[in-house]
This record gives structure tokens, sequence and C-alpha cells, in this order.
């Protein structure tokens, strides 16, 4: 029996869960379909509502359908734009693989721009370029500005062919890992508020970033790293969580996302003499250096007092472009410049400032996307995991634009493949599942529901959103980060004594977010430690108090486990196969 | 400036039916109307409950009824809509609860008319070639996000719930007029059903509330066209 009369949750028998219905969560879902294992794919949403669909600019494959391109190329643009810190071996694949995925996209039906030869259009994107970085290429396959709602729409469409069974508004709120085995999970339908226990071989998390534990994010307001704080309650190490992308151009104030897709189109960004100052900051590939780079040079003409008016933000000039082109190629961004900032891009610049944007850390896996338990590369049975939750990694301390498309569907595909093998080989056995699996994560949820008065989480989250904006953003030093840390406690004290109006069962979104701050706040902890340890500046993480990049102490990746006090931090090596550590210049 | 908030509660665990309540909700004119329910529901009542996700209108959860005419709430700022404003859950879908309504029946009828590509022949090695005049053909359909504003917007579908609705026809002649495409047949054999596309009443309501801005009735004129051209 379970607390207080509450009858037991229902069980259901699976020989994979996959939790997370993106790019990601899509791709294994349909090889699995494929290969006729029985499959539920659980998501908070509907699948179509996942933020994969917000994705604009597009998905990089040396195609070479405009000009000549090599995987190697693709490659060392990774490798580079990450600041060594990417898993060369992982980006082998990535950009080997990127061709036949695009490949494949066109044939379930994605609607990709054309040529006049009717091949997929390419277009210049942020750090990718010909020849080991003598200048921009067209590498990135695109359909107008909405290519990652294609990718969405697209494996939706054929998961929906291939008979997918679906549970959408199934909010996961537990892994379930009994002596070093992942046993299934435990979900929460929105619906009725009832527990759902999936008993299954494999657990796929496929769950997304955490852009909401800042201020100003690109992020979907169900980004809240739901996978990543579950994984880590129950063990599970986090992997370089000091390394978060702002994104250069978001919409100032709300930082809606304005892609790279308009200055890989020819936009320009200018400060408030109308000076192009990204000729001072990367003389080669100007706008379209990598974005860490562009987010600091930004942020640089701002202190300066070079913002617009002297204030925050700089222009993004599409003016040049012409209406033809920003018609075609560009209609969404547009559109949203006309409707969150009431200015008409065609002839007026855009106001921008960066945007937080993707974590480059997450949960660790191997290249076949195996959750890793430890720094010796030890695997956690039954877990698996790809997209933004996941760090294998392909992106290192700065991710290149259209390299989260390209992960999410080379690594969910990765995934799903691995799960059908592994499927397989245990011949259709589940791991035994441990009586009241739900019973914690249930005690927790009737806890917060009977408390009668607290404080809102709200507040809490708003409160984290900010800080975290300040001390652990774009610039970090030592003491901003020692001031997270502090104030992270302080939040995670009162986030204990938390309450909330709406006591009912169905549809109760205010218990769903107020759980969400949690996992906020426990993804916010194993980045600021992760970024207070790290010493020296890489890719998105920048210490004012050092500047330089420290190959000789810090070309290793960060494993961040859960402890009382605060996270305990292990390190293991990168791989480096072909390209050694560079300076990194644009 | 304050704004005069209508929203339309139901909560089933509590109320016998739905009634409007009133919020005074500070306000900037740049507002969404997004921004004013989580002022609401943080600020004020926290069991007020909606959808959102993305918050900049393309993932499609929080279309509502607002000031009379389906809208994404993330889309209508305050300075298009006045100091008087009125919220209440999509019409003619049943209600969960406050703006939440059960979209189950919507994406059955999504289903339904096969949104698929068809082509059973071996791919190419490389992708499939296609004109950019070919591509252009099927591109406004293909913006679709479905939110269900249109369909829930429809008199035709008000009167008769079993009618497909204009977004399972948009998702359809998103295929039927691309050229990698050969499920055609099948599709419009679907649609022309008696509860397929003959019941537009080219009323033009579902264009209006698209937020995409998709010319829904052309659409559904160039499937019922494609059917009629099938038929002599």
């Amino acid at each position: 029996m379970s607390i207080a009369g509450h009858p037991a949750a229902t069980v259901h028998e699976y020989q994979a869960v996959i939790v997370g219905a993106g790019g990601a969560g899509l791709w294994a879902a349909l090889e699995l379909a494929r290969d006729g294992v029985k499959t539920a794919v659980l998501t908070k949403l509907y699948p179509t509502r996942s933020h994969t669909g917000a994705a604009q600019g597009g998905i990089c494959a040396a195609l070479g359908n405009q000009e000549e391109d090599h995987p190697e190329w693709h490659m060392y643009d990774t490798v580079k734009g990450g600041d060594y810190l990417v898993d060369q071996d992982a980006a082998e694949i990535l950009a080997r693989e990127a061709i036949d995925t695009v490949i494949e996209l066109e044939h379930m039906g994605l609607p990709f721009n054309r040529t006049a030869e009717g091949k997929i259009d390419q277009r210049r994107f942020g750090g990718h370029t010909r020849n080991f970085g003598e200048a921009p290429v067209r590498r990135a396959c695109y359909a107008a500005d909405r290519t990652g709602h294609m990718i969405l729409q697209t494996l939706y469409q054929q998961c929906i062919k291939h008979g997918v069974e679906f549970f959408d508004e199934y909010h996961v709120v537990d892994v379930v890992i009994e002596d070093g085995v992942t046993r299934g999970v435990v979900a929460y339908r929105i619906a009725d508020g009832e527990l759902h226990v999936f008993r299954s071989a494999a657990v796929m998390f496929a769950t997304g970033g955490f852009g909401r534990m800042f201020r100003i994010t690109s992020n979907a307001f169900s980004l809240t790293g739901d996978g990543c704080a579950l994984a880590y309650r129950r063990g599970v190490p986090l992997e370089d969580m000091e390394f978060y992308q702002f994104h250069p151009t978001g919409i100032v104030g709300i930082g809606i996302l304005l892609s790279e897709a308009a200055r890989g189109e020819g936009a320009v960004l200018r400060n408030d003499s109308g000076e192009r100052f990204m000729e001072r900051y990367a003389p080669t590939l100007l706008d379209l250096a990598p974005r860490d780079m562009v987010a600091r040079a930004m942020y640089m003409e701002i202190r300066e007092g070079r913002g617009i008016g002297g204030k925050d933000y700089l222009h993004l000039d599409l003016t040049h472009l012409g209406k033809k082109v920003i018609d075609e190629k560009l209609p969404d961004i547009t559109e949203f410049a006309r409707v969150y900032q009431g200015v008409e891009p065609i002839t007026q610049p855009v106001r921008v400032t960066p945007t937080a944007h993707y974590a480059m850390g997450g949960i660790p896996t191997n290249l076949e996307a195996r959750v890793l338990a430890d720094e010796q590369g030890n695997l956690l049975p039954g877990m698996y995991a790809a997209g933004e939750c996941a760090c294998v990694s392909v992106h290192g301390a700065n991710r290149l634009g259209t390299n989260s498309l390209l992960d999410i569907l080379v690594f969910g595909r990765r995934a799903g493949l691995s799960i059908a093998e592994d499927v397989r080989a245990a011949n259709g056995e589940l791991p035994a599942l441990p009586a009241g699996a739900e019973e914690p994560v249930r005690a927790e949820i009737e806890a917060l529901r009977s408390r009668r008065r607290g404080e809102n989480a709200q507040h809490i989250r708003l409160e984290l959103a900010s800080e975290m904006m300040d001390n652990c953003g774009v610039f970090r030093t030592r003491a901003t980060l020692e001031a997270m840390t502090f104030k992270l406690r302080e939040l995670r004290g009162r986030y204990a004594d938390i309450a909330i109006h709406d006591k009912g069962r169905v549809f109760n979104t205010e218990l769903l977010e107020a759980r969400e701050v949690g996992y906020l706040l426990d993804c916010a902890e194993a980045s600021v430690a992760g970024a207070l340890a790290r010493e020296e500046s890489r890719g998105a993480h920048f210490r004012e108090d050092f500047p330089e990049r420290n190959d000789t102490d810090w070309l290793q990746h960060t494993l961040a486990f859960r402890a009382e006090g605060g996270p305990d931090l292990r390190y293991k090596p990168v791989t480096i196969t072909r390209f050694q550590p560079k300076p990194r210049t644009y | 400036m304050d704004v005069d908030l209508r929203i339309l509660r139901y909560d089933p665990e509590t109320d016998p039916k739905p009634h409007w309540e009133r919020y005074s909700v500070a306000s900037d004119p740049m507002d969404r109307v997004l921004d004013l329910l989580h002022r609401v529901k943080w600020e004020h009542d926290g069991r007020l409950t909606f959808r959102r996700s993305c918050a900049h209108g393309v993932c499609g959860s929080d279309a509502m009824l607002i000031n009379g005419r389906n809208r994404l709430a993330c889309k209508m700022r305050v300075d298009q809509l006045g100091r008087k404003i009125s919220v209440a859950p999509l019409p003619g879908l049943p209600v969960i609860k406050d703006l939440v309504v059960d979209m189950d029946g919507f994406f059955e009828k999504y289903r339904s008319a096969m949104p698929f590509l068809i082509n059973d022949d071996p791919p190419p090695e490389r992708e499939r070639l296609q004109s950019q005049h070919d591509r252009e053909r099927f591109d406004d359909t293909t913006k679709c996000i479905l939110c269900a504003a249109c369909t829930s917007s429809c008199p035709s579908f008000w009167a008769q719930p079993s009618y497909v609705g204009p977004a399972a026809i948009v998702n359809a002649h998103r295929f039927i007029f691309d050229t990698r495409d050969h499920g055609a047949e099948e599709r419009l054999e679907i649609l022309s059903d008696q509860e397929g596309v003959w019941r537009c009443r080219t009323i033009f309501n579902c264009t209006d509330a698209c937020p995409r801005g998709i010319n829904i009735t052309q659409a559904i004129l160039e499937v019922s066209g494609a059917i009629m051209e099938r038929k002599v």
C-alpha cells in the first residue's frame, strides 16, 4: 500500500522508454519503430511543441552543393569552434554522418530550399569555413528560417506513419535506478495528476536544455533541465556544465532569437557610431565568428559606452539585404522583429543583445549515446541520452551554429540503434522494478501539495535567473561565482519551504512549474561549481580573472557529482585525434 | 497602465460551470497577453491554468480566444488590443480547465488525413531533386504549427464536430502538392468524404485566425479543386 490511501501507480511495461519528443527523441523512436522494439515516447508537451521547432537557420552537412566542401573541414571547424574541448572522435562522427542524415531527412520529405538545379540549397553560418579557416563556406542546409520547425514536423510525421506510441502530456518526475541498473521512469499524467510507472529495459533522456536558469533567454518556458536534474539526483554526473552559450542576437529585453542565418545572408552588427565593430575582433570571419566571440565583443562594445545611445544593446542591420532576400530567406525572424519590437527590418535596424541559448554540457555519454556513470568511462546500464541534455562532447566549450540540429539527429539515431541492440541482447527481459518505485516522488509531490503556507516558487526562479545572468553569464570572476554559490545555497533553503495555491489534481501546472524550479536550481549548482573551479577562459566560459586558455591544466572535461554541501568535481581527458590545440583566432 | 483583463475560468474540481473573473493588471503596451496571464498566475492566483512553451509563436501551445478572435497569447500585444482584454478557451473544443482545451480529437483528425510523405520508390543515393518552382507550390502550408486556432474558429466545425477541419486539410495540402509525394489519391479520397472539404463554406474565419498567415481557405479550395479534377 502507499501513502495515505493513494492507489498504487499504474505500471506500464515497454522495452524502451524515451523521455522527450524533440528531434533526438523522435529520431530514436523512429529507429526503434522500424526495428519493431516496443517503445513509449513520453513528453510533458505535445511532440510538435518541442523546442527543436524553434531552431531557425539550418543544419550543416558538407554536401558541396554550392561550393567545394569536405567533412574534414566541418570536423575541424567544430573542434576549433569548441576551443579544443571537443572530443574529436565524436566530432568526426558528427561531420561524417551529417551527410547521410540530411539526405535521409530529404527522403523523409523535409522541404529544403533548393538550388537552381533542384538540389538542397546551402548558406553560410558562423564558424563554418573552407579549407581549415580560410573563409566562410556554404554548408548550412535550410528551409527558410524555420529549419527546426520542418525537422520536428517531418520526424513527427514519420513517427505517425510508423505507429510510434506517444504519451502526450506525461511529465516525467523520476528515474528509477537501483543497484546501478536503470529500471524505468515515473511520470505524472498532467490531465489527472495520476502517477504512472514505466518499467523498461532502456530509458533514453532527450529532454533538452535549461536556458530558463537565465533571465534573458531564447529558450522556451519548458526548458528547465528536467532530465539533467533527475539523472543528477540519482547519482549520474553532469559534464561540462560551466559551458553555456549566449547567442549574440536576441531581441533586446525578451531574448527571442534572431537567427545567425541573418548574418549568414549578409546582415552586420553595428555600434552607436554605425561602425561594423566585428572588424576589430575577428578580421577574417567578421560577423560570422563563433558565437562566444561575437557575444563577448558585443559586451565589450556596450561596456565601453558604444551601445546604441550608450545603452545596453547594439544594432543588427539587415537593411542592405533587400526585401526579396528577407522575404524569401528570413521571413520568420523579420516577423519576430515586427511583432516583438515594432521595427521594420527591411528599412530599420533591429535592437539586439546576447541571449542565453544553449548548454554545451549535460549527461555524459559515449559515442553510442550510452550514459557514462563516472570519469573512468563505466556505463550506467539501461540509460541513454542524446541532444541538448547530453554531452558526448561534440560542442566542447562552444557550439557552432547548426551543429545542435545535427547533434540531436546523429546521436538520437545512434541512441535508437544502441537501444535496439541492447534490448535484443537481453532477449526482451525487463529489469525488476523495486516495490513502490513511485513512492519517493509521490511523497515529494504530496508534501508540496499539502503545505499551507510558503514562498511562491516563481519568485525564486526569477531571482535565480537574474543572479545567474549577472554572476555566471558571458563574463565571470571568482567573486561573482562565489557570490552565486552563496546565493544558490540561500535559494535552495527557501525552495524547501515553497507552497502552491493549486491543490487540485486536474492539470495542475502550478505544481509542475514549481518542481521545474527545483530542476533549474540543480543545473545551476553544477554549472556554478564547474565555473568556479575552472581557472581559465575557454570558449563560452570566460573568467576575467583568468583570461587565457590553459591547456596544461584545463584541457579536460568536468564531471559534477551531486554531494552534500555542493558538487563533487572530477575530471577526465579530452579525446584528441587529428587536431592539436592551437591559438584560436578568426 | 492598467489593463482590465477578463478571463473565463473553470476548474472541474470546484466549479459547476465556467465564469468570468476580472483582474486589473499593470502592463506595458509592448507586453503580450501571455505576459499578462503569467502576471496573474505568478502574482495573484497560481491556479490560473493555460498551456505555453516557446512564447514567440512557433510551438502552437497558447492559442485562445482573445477579444473574440482566435489568437496566440504570445503574439498579441496590449497595444493591439486596448485596455479591455477578454480571454477564453478556444471555442468548439472540450474545456479541461480554464484556458486548456482537450486537443486529442484535433490531433486525431490531423492524423486521419495521412500527414506524411508517401513514396515507396527506392530513394536515390543523394537528395531527390525538386525545382524551386515546385518547392514554392506548397510552401504556405508547411508553416502550420497545429495550434488549432483555425479549426476551432470554423462555424462549420462548430455545427458539425465530425468535420475534419481546416488544419487537417492544410496538412494534407502540404503533401498533395509536393512533387515528391505519391499519396495524393488516398488523401483526396479521405477528404472527399462527407466530413471532408465539402463542409467548408468559405467563411474565411480560419484564414483570419491563422497566426502563421497561411491562406487556409485558398488551400482548402485547391484541395477541393483537385478532387473535382480527379472526378472528371
